[in-house]
């Protein structure tokens, strides 16, 4: 299994949602967070008195799927949640060791 | 503003250019009935400028800001407007309009402040008259001024001042400092400012002159916001803000238009230049903004139209159409300049710009409204020398800045030496709402 941490656009999350879905993602995970990558934050301008606004309004996705599932679904993201601009975001990739539904006890991809 | 908008101030200033002393003419066009269009458009004026205060001018200054102060902001303005109606019932309308013991051309005490005579509106009844308008909506049109005034001032030191405090100091305020100016200015023959020939129509120095310096000399007194300038404090809700600005826009009819205590052509003068200097100045500092820093902002084009609306209110009386395009034009850019620039230069914490909008514009104002008085520059003021009744204006500014900046320093420092002025580190880090009024403007959760 296979967890995806994605930081994307926060406008882009339906369009995200839904290539997920049409790829047999069945769960994800929505966090607001705020960071910062190449594009360093904005500035902003109120009469006269600049702020430079380090930290830019992000979304974290997170969603865990089976080992084969991988590839369709990082590009249902990267197809998604790409605009061609600075700030579009990141997708990591890291092993899952175990799943377990709460409710029925089931395991690993039977749990997801 | 009220004389010269019908017989007495043409009559002062003719009398100040013929070096004779001034005869005011206002007894002998004085009117013999209430007039019940007059009376219609004063009791409409007078809820448009306390329209200005709450929720306008509350409005403007809560977006601007953080969060945490929002409440902070809105109640100072709400009690503000209570603490002066009072005030105003028991001696602030006497102090301001008394004409006892005045004599045209005399000076004496009374040319500076109002007597006694009418402590808690004593003389008022429903049949009292103030030219053709009953004196009740006299008193009530007054008194909304007299709220906005001190209300300015609070921009100044927003999100760092004791409730309490606040509260001695507009009180203080309004009786040591506005009063008097009011009544310099407005309460007809033997008033110093009157005698000496000041237009002021609708309150350029009695106003925002007086409520900008007492801002600048507020702030530096009370010191900078913890952080200023190195902690981002950007305005938390500029949609506030240009709801604010554009309330203040319509209620300024009220408080320009209205000045001509009638519905005739002064006040339909009045209204037009308001509108003409207004879009002016929110052009100018929309386009000087747009030069300087590469783009328009909102805050600009709304921060503006305050400098137009402040602008032209001195010469609304007396200006023309052109003369206000001009005014509000060179007002617009001039504000821009001292908003963002003189304020970052010489390190003062106006936090809302108090100074740099009010004072600036209403002096740019207040001095520009003598030559644009001028029927040689369009104006419909009894001007004939441009540059005279410029020294005129002069001499009025000078003394209403030094008259607001040395008392409300008095008043100021006697505060601070006795209550305090200013919230504890801890307070001003948790934000005044919590701090002082345990609410809070926002619970989204």
């Amino acid at each position: 299994m296979k967890w995806i941490t994605a930081i994307i656009k926060p406008f882009t999350l339906d369009d995200v949602r839904q290539a997920l879905t049409e790829v047999g993602v069945t769960g994800m995970t929505v966090t607001e967070v705020k960071g910062f990558g190449r594009q360093h934050g904005h500035t902003e301008l109120y009469r006269g008195a600049e702020y430079v606004v380090d930290f830019l309004p992000k979304l974290k996705l997170e969603v865990a799927i089976a080992d084969e599932q991988l590839d369709q679904a990082v590009e249902a993201i990267m197809g998604a949640a790409r605009t061609g601009k600075i700030g579009d975001g990141k997708i990591f990739v890291s092993e899952l060791e175990q799943a377990i539904r709460i409710r029925t006890q089931e395991v690993d991809v039977d749990a997801l | 503003m009220r004389f010269d908008a019908r017989s007495a101030r043409p009559a002062l200033a003719l009398a100040a250019l013929v070096g004779t002393s001034p005869a005011w003419a206002q007894a002998a066009a004085a009117p013999t009935h209430i007039d019940s269009g007059d009376t219609a458009w004063m009791l409409t004026a007078t809820a448009f400028v306390l329209l200005m205060t709450i929720p306008g001018l509350a409005l403007f200054y809560g977006g601007m800001v953080r969060a945490k102060n929002l409440l902070s902001v809105l109640m100072q303005c709400f009690a503000i407007t209570a603490l002066v109606t009072v005030l105003w019932l028991l001696y602030g309308f006497s102090l301001a309009f008394s004409t006892e013991g005045m004599h045209a051309g005399m000076t004496n005490l009374h040319s500076f402040i109002g007597g006694l005579d009418r402590v808690l509106l004593a003389g008022l009844t429903p049949d009292s008259r103030y030219q053709t308008v009953p004196e009740s909506v006299f008193v009530m049109f007054q008194m909304t001024f007299a709220i906005i005034t001190p209300a300015l001032i609070i921009g100044a030191f927003a999100e760092r001042m004791k409730f309490s405090a606040l509260l001695w100091f507009s009180g203080l305020w309004l009786t040591i400092v506005y009063l008097p100016v009011a009544h310099m200015v407005w309460s007809g023959p033997g008033s110093f400012l009157g005698d000496l020939g000041v237009i002021d129509f609708a309150g350029g120095t009695v106003v925002h002159i007086n409520a900008g310096i007492a801002g600048l000399i507020a702030c530096l007194v009370i010191g900078k916001r913890r952080g200023y300038p190195n902690v981002p404090m950007p305005p938390h809700n500029l949609g506030y803000t240009v709801m604010g600005a554009s309330l203040l826009w319509l209620g300024w009819f009220g408080f320009n238009a209205g000045s001509a205590v009638a519905a005739n052509g002064s006040a339909g003068m009045a209204m037009l230049v308001t509108q003409i200097a207004t879009a002016a100045a929110a052009l100018g500092w929309l386009a000087a903004e747009w030069i300087v820093h590469g783009r328009p902002s909102v805050l600009g084009i709304v921060s503006g139209a305050v400098a137009g609306l402040v602008a032209v209110t001195p010469a609304a009386g007396t200006a023309g159409p052109g003369g206000a395009l001009v005014l509000g034009l060179v007002a617009g850019v001039i504000c821009f300049f001292s908003a963002t620039r003189l304020k970052h230069k010489l390190g003062y914490d106006d936090s809302l710009d108090v100074f740099g909008v009010h004072a600036i514009a209403g002096i740019v104002g207040a001095l520009l409204t003598g030559p644009l008085a001028s029927p040689k520059l369009g104006g419909f003021g009894a001007v004939e020398s441009v540059w005279g009744q410029l020294w005129i204006q002069t001499k009025g500014v000078g003394f209403t800045v030094i008259w607001s900046a040395v008392l409300s320093l008095v008043i100021l420092k006697l505060i601070d030496w006795t209550l305090g002025l200013r919230v504890d580190d801890e307070q001003e880090l948790i934000g005044l709402d919590i701090a002082l009024h345990e609410e809070k403007a926002y619970n989204l959760s």
